[in-house]
């Protein structure tokens, strides 16, 4: 273990845990609302990366601008994939609705493609990457204090992606359309009998899934570069959402926390096998999880009968 | 659906009532096709038998999927993970150990079994999206154990050659030869997936899919079962990883990745969940239209110019996605489905109600 460099690793993991956690609250709106889990958010994170390049880059509007157009843009997808796709979907067995959101994921992924092509593109700049901020911590190792360098817009895309998170939990915890969106997770046709209007209650859903989805997209193109592989991140917010619990929104950002964490011990390791483990830790932390807490650390625990 | 027999046609023993193939004419309508199947190198192009091919190693990896999904009702996005494990087990054995391909293609598909024991281990405490989420990781980890474990063995991300199979001092090393391979095995898994879902096992199967909490007050192990679907799918779908590595003669970790499980999840709707037929229509129709799709990429490079590179890689997701969601909405119960409304229809003519 490199005891110098493990603060800083740990650090970094956490920050670039941030996009990923809020991907992962993206997931866990749609599951709250709708009890869907959709595999085709990689693709809406991809689609909203890549009409904010388009904007700002292909028709040269401000990058601000581009990214309220965008998020704009995947609202309206969010919508629109909930009439045509899910709504006909509904009470349909769970292996019809998985199975449609994965043929949902290759279609905008073959759109994608087929609209913007597959090359590596540069994304405008947010933050500037030069001088990063550096802490002085008060740890000592050999006599020198632990420095931490932390590049700015991973701390920025950290601080955006905990403002999104902070605002769609409290919007779920406090506002009216939030209860109901929990209401109507509960039970769809209890829901409705109670007058809670579910159709409009998923389309809103999907509208801010997409409009999360874009956020992050956009703050993981700014530090990672934009190419077809960042539907693929989206891979790693899976475990995330398992770990934190399906339903829980506190559960999403310590279940991103604790995998960036992780990861970034075990890519601090000098030994080349522990951190060649560094990709599928998620995936590991996800099967244990699986194996010993199913309903995750925040999740809820259902009791079924017959 | 009631059996529906055309008018006039009894059975008078239970043998008679079992049969799947009713009628001589049927047996040699069969006969003849599986000759006419056999026989296609001489009358067909190289690469309409290369096609076959590549749809009949589909067809045995959906079919490992229908006892597992359409059976079980246990939803896997692991089944490619599977065959990259028989593929490699396989090329290993043969080039590695030298064995002869006909003892290494059962071992393989049986090494790829265990691995899919091991995957199925959560089985039993998690179901629905959790389950996926668990196969999925075996999606994750696999390749990830081919890139970097026994670098010397596995040769990392680079991957490794794999020989073409001999058979009786014949090399198989172009698809007209390889064709009677695969066909042969096709055959097999077709009557083993057949045989299994009509038996005391498939029914177990059947009760676990429509209800687990039932179907253990029964007296079913839900335990045994349900890793038993996993074997027999994993085995499936070594089977399918052999045959298709030793066709390619190359494999790594990305021959077959979590797109291809999604494909064979879809190609399994298309056809019909949980019938035998399913995974055949599934994996013709699926084949044939993501062929079709490479073929519209000319006409598409013209519409977008500016993506020429990548219109026709698109065009593969893209067709597929449109239509198992179309098939979702429309018809959730696959083609074997139709075709058995077809069949109805048609026996009962003129008359158009059941």
């Amino acid at each position: 273990m490199n005891w110098q460099l493990l603060p800083q690793f740990a650090v970094s993991g956490l920050l670039a845990a941030g996009p990923i956690a809020l991907t992962a609250l993206g997931l866990v709106l749609i599951f709250k609302s709708s009890y869907i889990f959709n595999f085709a958010h990689g693709q809406l994170l991809l689609l909203g990366a890549l009409i904010t390049w388009w904007f700002s880059v292909e028709r040269g509007l401000p990058l601000w601008l581009s990214i309220g157009l965008a998020v704009v843009l995947a609202a309206l997808l969010g919508l629109l994939i909930e009439r045509l796709a899910l709504r006909p979907m509904t009470g349909q067995p769970l292996l019809s609705i998985i199975l449609m959101t994965l043929g949902l994921s290759q279609a905008l992924q073959g759109l994608a493609l087929l609209l913007f092509g597959g090359a590596q593109r540069n994304f405008p700049q947010m933050f500037s990457a030069a001088n990063p901020y550096k802490i002085v911590t008060p740890l000592i190792y050999n006599d020198k204090p632990i420095t931490l360098i932390l590049k700015q817009n991973l701390v920025w895309s950290f601080g955006v992606a905990m403002l999104g998170v902070i605002l769609i939990g409290a919007f779920f915890q406090f506002t009216r359309t939030g209860l109901a969106m929990r209401g109507a997770s509960e039970d769809h046709e209890l829901a409705q009998s109670l007058g809670l209007r579910i159709h409009r209650i998923f389309g809103l859903s999907w509208a801010l899934a997409g409009m999360a989805a874009t956020t992050a997209g956009v703050l993981l193109a700014t530090s990672s570069g934009l190419d077809l592989s960042l539907a693929v991140v989206v891979l790693a917010a899976f475990p995330v959402v398992l770990l934190g619990g399906l339903e829980s929104i506190p559960g999403a950002i310590v279940g991103g926390l604790i995998i960036g964490l992780a990861q970034g011990i075990v890519s601090a390791s000098k030994v080349q096998w522990v951190r060649g483990t560094t990709e599928i830790m998620p995936y590991v932390v996800l099967l244990i999880v699986l194996l010993i807490r199913p309903e995750g650390l925040f999740g809820q625990k259902r009791i079924e009968r017959i | 659906m009631a059996v529906l027999r055309p008018a006039g046609e009894f059975d008078v023993s239970y043998a008679r009532d079992m049969a799947t193939i009713r009628r001589p004419w049927q047996w040699a309508l069969l006969f003849g096709f599986i000759v006419a199947l056999y026989t296609l190198p001489l009358y067909a192009s190289q690469s309409t038998v290369a096609l076959v091919n590549r749809i009949c190693i589909s067809i045995i990896a959906v079919q490992g999927l229908n006892l597992l999904t359409g059976l079980t009702g246990q939803i896997s996005l692991g089944q490619a993970a599977f065959m990259t494990s028989g593929g490699y087990i396989s090329a290993l054995l043969v080039s590695r150990m030298g064995w002869p391909f006909l003892a290494a293609l059962p071992a393989a598909a049986l090494g790829a079994g265990v691995v899919g024991l091991i995957f199925g281990l959560p089985s039993l405490r998690v179901k629905g999206f959790y389950l996926v989420m668990a196969t999925l990781a075996a999606q994750f980890i696999i390749p990830w154990f081919t890139r970097n474990a026994f670098p010397e063995v596995l040769n990392g991300a680079q991957g490794i050659t794999v020989p073409p199979p001999i058979l009786f001092g014949v090399t198989l090393n172009e698809p007209g030869r390889y064709l009677g391979l695969t066909l042969s095995v096709l055959i097999v898994t077709t009557l083993v997936a057949h045989n299994v879902s009509r038996s005391r096992l498939g029914r177990a199967f059947v009760s676990i899919r429509d209800n687990d909490l039932a179907a253990e007050l029964l007296g079913i192990n839900l335990f045994k079962y349900k890793l038993q679907a996993f074997f027999l799918a994993a085995v499936y779908a070594g089977a399918a990883g052999v045959l298709s590595a030793h066709n390619l003669r190359h494999l790594n970790s990305e021959t077959f990745n979590l797109t291809d499980s999604i494909f064979l999840l879809g190609m399994l709707v298309v056809g019909g969940l949980g019938t035998n037929l399913g995974p055949i229509f599934g994996g013709i129709v699926v084949e044939l239209l993501t062929e079709g799709a490479t073929l519209f990429g000319p006409f598409l490079i013209s519409l977008f110019p500016a993506t020429a590179a990548s219109a026709g890689q698109a065009m593969r997701p893209l067709f597929f996605g449109t239509t198992l969601m179309l098939f979702l909405i429309f018809e959730p119960r696959g083609l074997a489905h139709r075709w058995q409304l077809f069949k109805a229809g048609w026996r009962l003519r003129p008359f158009s109600h059941l």
